[in-house]
């Protein structure tokens, strides 16, 4: 059944006290894939996920899982696997207990024997790579390793769905890019669908399969990695996914000028007169004064991994970044010039 | 008519952590029915029974001489332990809470033991020192010194039954605060005193002000450990609680409950201020965060 | 002048540049000496005076036997009706809010506030067969002022705040997230609170119920007016030590204070020992 659509939410709302957090929002998800809900904080998609998991209950709206509207369903009969961003595990249980939790809290009659819980919390050991840490407490363990004892545990239960909430938000640095690698992994093997909270864009461009980029408790753009990145909907999606300048350009006819000069980005049809020009810091290349779109004066120069990046005062006041490849070092004060090679327009 | 049929009923559930609206209700009754009974109702009888007879005969039970005497017995015998326990409890959370030396584990659990002796034996050693048959009590006859079953035996054992009282609850916060802001301080060319009066106290206050209060109520309201060394001599060695022992065993229920009153509502005074300190100076008060 | 070796050694105290600390300590250790170390070193010295076998004899006597019974016995009921109403009230006062919660949880302390003897006249007014509650208790045919049953009212008004005050810091710190965790692994609510929420409490419970227990026993004030003071019945260790006293046997009582005092002491380090336990176990108390 991979690729039909395993969770379907439809027209959510929900307001907390005054302030509404999700406005009518709607998405599906398909089976068997990683997807991930990337938005600053505040964009609702932490109570989207606890709506999904029957944490949180919908103002307006449903969830449907397969064909059986979950909306009033209680989060005890949702079978869904959920890790929290502290891991929230049992500290006075073992690894093992934690594990099979949700095995044992089962009716008798549904209860695996003993043998097979103690079979499928080996298996899930495996899985995790802590094998041999089945008599171990919580307190013994790494954060990395406590987060990945918490994703056993969702797992056991084979859930319909898994649903991290930051999963990575509490680890440090190195920590979260190995666990990264090893959820894709885990994910690639077992073909679980998968839904993730995370306000890292990178986290949520390398990881998922399709991303859903959330604002103000709306869907901006759901879509794979790629098609976020090259074709993002709006100045809202361009700017979360990474650093962006900012210039005022004229569209006419699906092109675009600066300054008066053409640019070589297209206006999407319709679009005419004063909109908004957006760039990637690699998007713009140092040009002589008669081709360049926008003039300024250097501000300082950098390295930030492995590139050379040039801060660029413009006239107006704004300061823009520009990546360059060609490593010239510029001295502060230096009048340049800088020409757009590719970007986005969007209405003013 | 389709927006009404996605509208989902009111009464679905705040929070998936907490019990049903029943369970809820019928545990909070049984907490309140409980409290009522056991802590309020004995309270509001010492009211009722005080004024069972009316204004005059609740007011002349102060009336008398000996009620004078056990009230002034009662506010000396506070004057001096408070006071005497605070300077004590600050002075000992500075040497524990600012330094670090072996020992100090123990040292906290020697200052906290009056707490965990019964009240009638913190009473019964100071007559073992004291008294007539006591360690120094025939030194103390020959030189004509009355400890025991005087005022100062009693101020003894008030102070003791409320040694730890400002210690106990200055000493976690004081450790808590550190001593990075006193450092600083003395960086700045502070003496060390100017340190403690102008950083280390202002930190402090509201702790100091609630263990005060707590020290106090409990400084005015004992009972058995005053008993033990006082010997019941009316108007001379009779504290307020005292006074309501023997007022009560002398079936003068009006005067006994009138006295107890006074107690009852300092007890009540003591618990507002307590609440609202609690309510407005939260981290100001106790060390927050768990022990470790 | 050639700085001495450096050396790892333990010392007393560590280096600090704060000033006062021989000053500080050497107040506190002197004050504590006096009021308290000194005083019960008298009662210890008192007592070895005894001998063990002189405080056998005295435990044995069968009044002082009865009243070590008294204290100890009902103590322990009282503590253990203290726990499971201090827990019931520690949970109502964080998990829900209601109208007044604030009052209510005010009102837990008023056991601390209310001086002894104030609690024990207005309990022996209102437990009495003619008093407010004793009337309906006559009715069914419970005697509670001066019977046994009077002094565990009084140790579970004494105790209570004990219990709820140990708890309730504890049942504030727990995790929602665990909760949430167990219904999202398809546990009930009672399953939720027997398996993951009440088993990290129980150190904390059993706290509250030891310091109830040393409460109780060693209570004197809001005991003795309701209990009726029946020897061999309704006569507890303290009044024991008081009338002891009274009678000039200064003996009699050092040995019921030292038997107090050790019981006192093996429940203090059982707490301790409960606590030890608990940090090992779930890295907190």
């Amino acid at each position: 059944m991979k690729g039909s659509t395993a969770i379907r939410v439809e027209n959510l709302s929900k307001t907390f006290d005054t302030a509404a957090v999700l406005h009518d929002l709607s998405l599906d998800v398909r089976a068997g894939e990683l997807l991930a809900l990337l938005g600053p904080s505040g964009s609702g998609k932490t109570t989207l996920l606890r709506i999904i998991a029957g944490l949180d209950f919908p103002d307006r709206g449903r969830i449907v899982f397969g064909a059986e509207d979950a909306t009033r369903l209680p989060v005890q009969q949702r079978a869904v696997g959920f890790v929290f961003q502290h891991y929230a595990l049992f500290k006075h249980m073992s690894v093992a207990d934690n594990i099979a939790y949700g095995l044992n809290a089962r009716k008798r009659a549904d209860r695996p024997s003993k043998v097979e819980i103690k079979r499928r919390v080996g298996d899930l050991l495996d899985l995790i790579k802590l094998s041999g840490f089945a008599d171990r407490y919580p307190s013994q363990l790494s954060g990395g390793q406590r987060q990945r004892i918490a994703l056993a545990r969702a797992l056991a239960v084979e859930p319909r769905v898994l649903l991290l909430d930051e999963p990575f938000g509490a680890l440090d640095a190195q920590v979260r890019k190995d666990l990264r690698r090893w959820l894709r992994e885990i994910h690639d093997r077992t073909g679980q669908t998968t839904i993730f909270v995370t306000h890292d864009q990178d986290e949520a461009l390398e990881l998922s399969d399709r991303v859903a980029v959330l604002s103000r408790g709306r869907l901006e753009q759901i879509g794979t990695p790629d098609e976020v990145q090259e074709a993002p909907v709006s100045a809202t999606v361009l700017k979360f996914l990474g650093d962006t300048i900012e210039v005022e350009a004229i569209a006419q006819g699906g092109q675009v000028r600066v300054d008066g000069r053409l640019t070589p980005v297209a206006a999407p049809p319709g679009l005419v007169g004063p909109v908004k020009l957006y760039a990637r810091p690699w998007q713009l290349q140092f040009a002589e004064s008669h081709e360049a779109h926008l003039h300024g004066t250097v501000r300082s120069s950098y390295r930030s991994q492995g590139r050379q990046r040039i801060e660029v005062d413009r006239p107006e006041g704004k300061t823009v970044v520009v990546e360059a490849s060609d490593t010239a070092r510029l001295p502060a004060g230096r009048p340049v010039g800088l020409r757009i090679l590719a970007g986005h327009v969007f209405a003013g | 008519m389709s927006e009404i049929a996605t509208d989902l009923p009111r009464q679905q559930p705040a929070s998936v952590v907490t019990e049903g609206g029943l369970v809820r209700g019928l545990l909070i009754a049984v907490a309140i029915v409980f409290l009522a009974l056991f802590l309020v109702l004995p309270l509001a009888t010492v009211f009722v029974q005080a004024f069972a007879k009316g204004w005059d005969a609740y007011l002349a039970a102060f009336h008398e001489a000996d009620a004078h005497a056990a009230i002034r017995l009662t506010l000396i015998t506070a004057a001096i332990a408070v006071p005497f326990n605070l300077v004590f409890g600050v002075v000992a959370s500075w040497a524990i809470a600012k330094f670090e030396f072996r020992g100090k584990n123990l040292l906290i659990t020697l200052i906290d033991l009056p707490f965990s002796v019964s009240p009638v034996v913190s009473g019964l050693i100071y007559v073992l020192v004291f008294g007539s048959q006591g360690l120094i009590g025939p030194w103390l006859i020959e030189h004509d010194i009355q400890i025991i079953f005087a005022v100062p035996g009693i101020v003894l054992a008030t102070i003791f039954v409320t040694f730890p009282f400002v210690a106990r609850q200055l000493i976690p916060l004081m450790q808590e605060q550190g001593t990075a802001e006193e450092e600083a301080a003395l960086t700045l060319g502070a003496s060390g005193w100017h340190a403690f009066r102008t950083v280390t106290l202002p930190n402090i206050r509201w702790g100091l002000l609630y263990s005060v209060l707590l020290c106090n109520a409990r400084a005015m309201g004992e009972f058995g450990a005053v008993s033990v060394v006082s010997g019941h001599i009316r108007g001379l060695t009779n504290t307020l609680p005292l006074h309501v022992e023997i007022l009560y065993n002398e079936y003068n229920f009006v005067a006994s409950f009138a006295v107890a009153s006074l107690l009852a509502g300092l007890a009540l005074v003591t618990l507002g201020l307590k609440s609202l300190l609690e309510w407005r100076y939260a981290g100001d008060i106790a060390a927050s965060g768990r022990r470790h | 002048m050639a700085s001495p070796p450096l050396r790892p050694r333990r010392r007393f105290r560590q280096p600090s540049v704060i000033p006062g600390f021989g000053l500080t300590l050497g107040y506190t250790l002197t004050c504590l000496s006096l009021i308290v170390l000194l005083p019960l070193a008298a009662l210890v010295v008192r007592a070895s005076g005894l001998g063990l076998s002189g405080i056998w004899e005295v435990a044995t006597d069968p009044r002082v036997a009865s009243a070590l019974r008294v204290s100890f016995g009902i103590s322990a009921l009282a503590a253990l009706t203290a726990s499971l109403f201090g827990f019931l009230v520690a949970w109502v006062l964080t998990r829900y809010d209601f109208p007044g919660r604030r009052l209510v949880d005010a009102v837990v302390d008023l056991p601390f506030a209310l001086p002894t003897a104030v609690a024990g006249i207005a309990l022996a007014s209102l437990y009495a067969p003619n008093g407010l509650v004793g009337e309906q208790l006559a009715k069914l045919g419970i005697q509670a002022a001066y019977t046994p049953v009077g002094i565990y009212i009084a140790m579970v008004f004494i105790g209570l705040p004990f219990a709820v005050r140990t708890v309730q810091p504890l049942i504030v710190e727990i995790d929602k997230e665990i909760e949430e965790a167990s219904a999202t692994l398809g546990a009930g609510r009672f399953h939720t609170l027997t398996r993951v929420v009440l088993p990290p409490l129980i150190p904390a419970v059993l706290t509250g119920f030891a310091l109830a227990f040393a409460r109780g026993v060693g209570e004197y004030g809001s005991i003795i007016f309701i209990a009726g003071n029946l020897p061999y019945v309704s006569e507890i260790a303290p009044l024991l030590i008081v009338i002891k006293l009274s009678e000039f046997d200064y003996g009699g009582a050092c040995a019921i204070a030292t038997i107090m005092l050790g019981i006192s002491f093996v429940t203090l380090l059982a707490i301790n020992l409960i606590q030890a336990w608990s940090r090992r176990r779930f890295g907190y108390v």
